[in-house]
């Protein structure tokens, strides 16, 4: 299974290798998406993680354990699809390549799957077709 | 050399004889065709255009009550109507917004009509012997009221700058977000589909020319403001930056929501998504050679739009910004455009639909339009 999370580190935790043991350990793919790390202050990392459903759960556990905050992110973007006017608007905000122009017939695709969540395409669509959900 | 006549072309189109390619199609022709044997080929070339246009309108008579009112002070859906005309006349423009919502503005209730809803009008008036009423609330659409029309004083702007962001924080604008560091660059024409990109001389486009406006049938009422004709050219012969424009007009009652659409772009505010289509008869091997252009060799500037008066920073083609990146000082920036490509290939083909089923016939210009022409700036004057 695959899941994105945030992860939030004490001042004191921004020194642990707490990525390295979720690979080796807990056999976790991680997709890091937006980190802000600093030390000597509160850090945040948002991951996605993949892996079997129960090496996922240990890999949660231990970074409780590690005295980490980690909160499940269930938000997604959609976009009213039968509205769009595909002008390509979005596209030029969205660096994760979920939003691309076809080629060959000039619409518009949106792959969920690359969708990092960053929000930016809500305000660049000048139709306002784009809307955060929450939960699964 | 040949040449044909527009009534020549007419004869065929009403004989269903007429050959209709799209701007993109004799583009694609024009690879193992030369102009001379393009003209003997195809008789009309459709080209089409789907953007953001700010300067656009539209107005309205809305008839009269009992008792009569000379109205002042005119809304539609919150939205202010310019009403100093004769009493029950106003223009309703698309970038004016409601007194009540930023993101609901003049093209939302141009949008809102098309769409046959009823809008909200309220008006008052300080009451004049002739006309005594003095407030009005009530409803309105587009069949209660006596004529629409859109008349769009700067359309179809012939070619357009790209815009890109040299500063370290994202900005607004019309073009778009513009990410910082030249994060994105954006672009806003149909490339070689687009109309006056494939007659840059306006040879066969001029007053009275008729055109397929917002789904239904348009004319160009004038040339736009801010017409600009004496801007470099590049050795195709098209302008570098935004060139000459169209002022269009056509009955709002007609058209359809399909080809025009409210924006909003954030922290500018409301615009509105017209649909233009310009059929360009092939009338001379000049035009057939006009009409081949491809967009490897339509060139537009590249703008700074992080700094006020948007400095030119380079030249790139709308095949390079079609294919999703172009080199900006030596960097890979990605593109995106502001105007729709899918629904001016969706217009293109429509009025070759039209033009094919004989539903549509071409006109030659009343009067072309003025040379040479370029713009005054606005000086602040009386300043010590």
């Amino acid at each position: 299974m695959k899941k994105r999370y945030i992860l939030t580190f004490p001042p004191d935790a921004t020194n642990k290798a707490i990525i390295w043991e979720l690979i080796k350990k807990y056999d976790i793919k991680i997709n890091i998406i937006k980190a802000n790390i600093n030390s000597g202050e509160e850090g945040s990392l948002l991951l996605e993680m993949e892996a079997s459903k129960k090496n996922l759960v240990e890999g949660l556990d231990y970074i409780s354990e590690s005295g980490i905050s980690c909160l499940p992110v269930d938000k997604s973007v959609k976009l009213d699809i039968e509205k769009c006017i595909h002008c390509g608007s979005c596209t030029a905000v969205c660096f994760a390549l979920a939003l691309t122009i076809n080629k060959d017939d000039a619409r518009l695709n949106f792959d969920t799957e690359k969708c990092i969540v960053c929000e930016l395409c809500t305000t660049a669509c000048p139709l306002d077709l784009f809307t955060i959900h929450f939960g699964d | 050399m040949i040449k044909k006549t527009v009534k020549e072309i007419n004869d065929k189109i009403q004989k269903g004889r007429a050959v209709i390619l799209t701007a993109e199609e004799v583009s694609e022709l024009s690879k193992s065709n030369t102009p001379s044997e393009i003209i003997k080929k195809v008789d009309v070339v459709t080209t089409a255009t789907f953007g953001p246009m700010c300067s656009s309108g539209a107005f309205i008579n809305f008839g009269h009550s009992d008792p009569p009112i000379r109205m002042q002070n005119v809304t539609l859906n919150n939205v202010e109507a310019y009403a100093g005309l004769a009493a029950v006349d106003s223009y309703i423009g698309a970038t004016q917004v409601s007194a009540s919502n930023p993101k609901y503005g003049g093209a939302h209730v141009i949008e809102d009509l098309i769409n046959g809803k009823d809008i909200a009008l309220k008006a008052t008036s300080p009451g004049t012997d002739c006309y005594p009423r003095k407030e009005i609330k009530t409803t309105i659409n587009k069949n209660n009221v006596n004529e629409i029309f859109l008349f769009n004083p700067r359309n179809s702007y012939q070619n357009y700058p790209v815009a890109t962001n040299s500063a370290d924080k994202l900005i607004n604008t019309y073009m778009g977000n513009l990410l910082p560091h030249f994060g994105n660059a954006t672009y806003s024409t149909s490339g070689e589909l687009s109309p006056l990109l494939n007659d840059p001389d306006m040879k066969t486009i001029g007053i009275g020319t008729r055109i397929f406006l917002g789904g239904t049938e348009g004319y160009v009422s004038w040339y736009g403001t801010q017409f600009h004709t004496s801007k470099p050219k590049n050795k195709a012969g098209i302008p570098l930056s935004n060139g000459a424009t169209l002022a269009v007009i056509g009955n709002l009652k007609e058209m359809s929501g399909e080809y025009i659409k409210a924006a909003y772009f954030e922290n500018y505010g409301v615009s509105i998504f017209i649909g233009i289509g310009i059929p360009i008869p092939i009338i001379s091997e000049e035009i057939a050679r006009a009409v081949s252009i491809r967009n490897e060799n339509i060139e537009t500037t590249i703008c700074d739009y992080s700094i006020p008066d948007h400095p030119q920073i380079g030249i790139t083609n709308y095949r390079e910004l079609q294919s999703g990146k172009i080199i900006i000082k030596g960097r890979e920036v990605r593109t995106a455009s502001m105007s729709s490509l899918f629904k001016a290939r969706q217009i293109a083909d429509e009025l070759k639909r039209r033009l094919k089923e004989n539903k549509f016939l071409l006109t030659e210009p009343v009067q072309m339009f003025p040379q040479n022409t370029s713009l005054n700036s606005l000086d602040i004057r009386g300043e010590k």
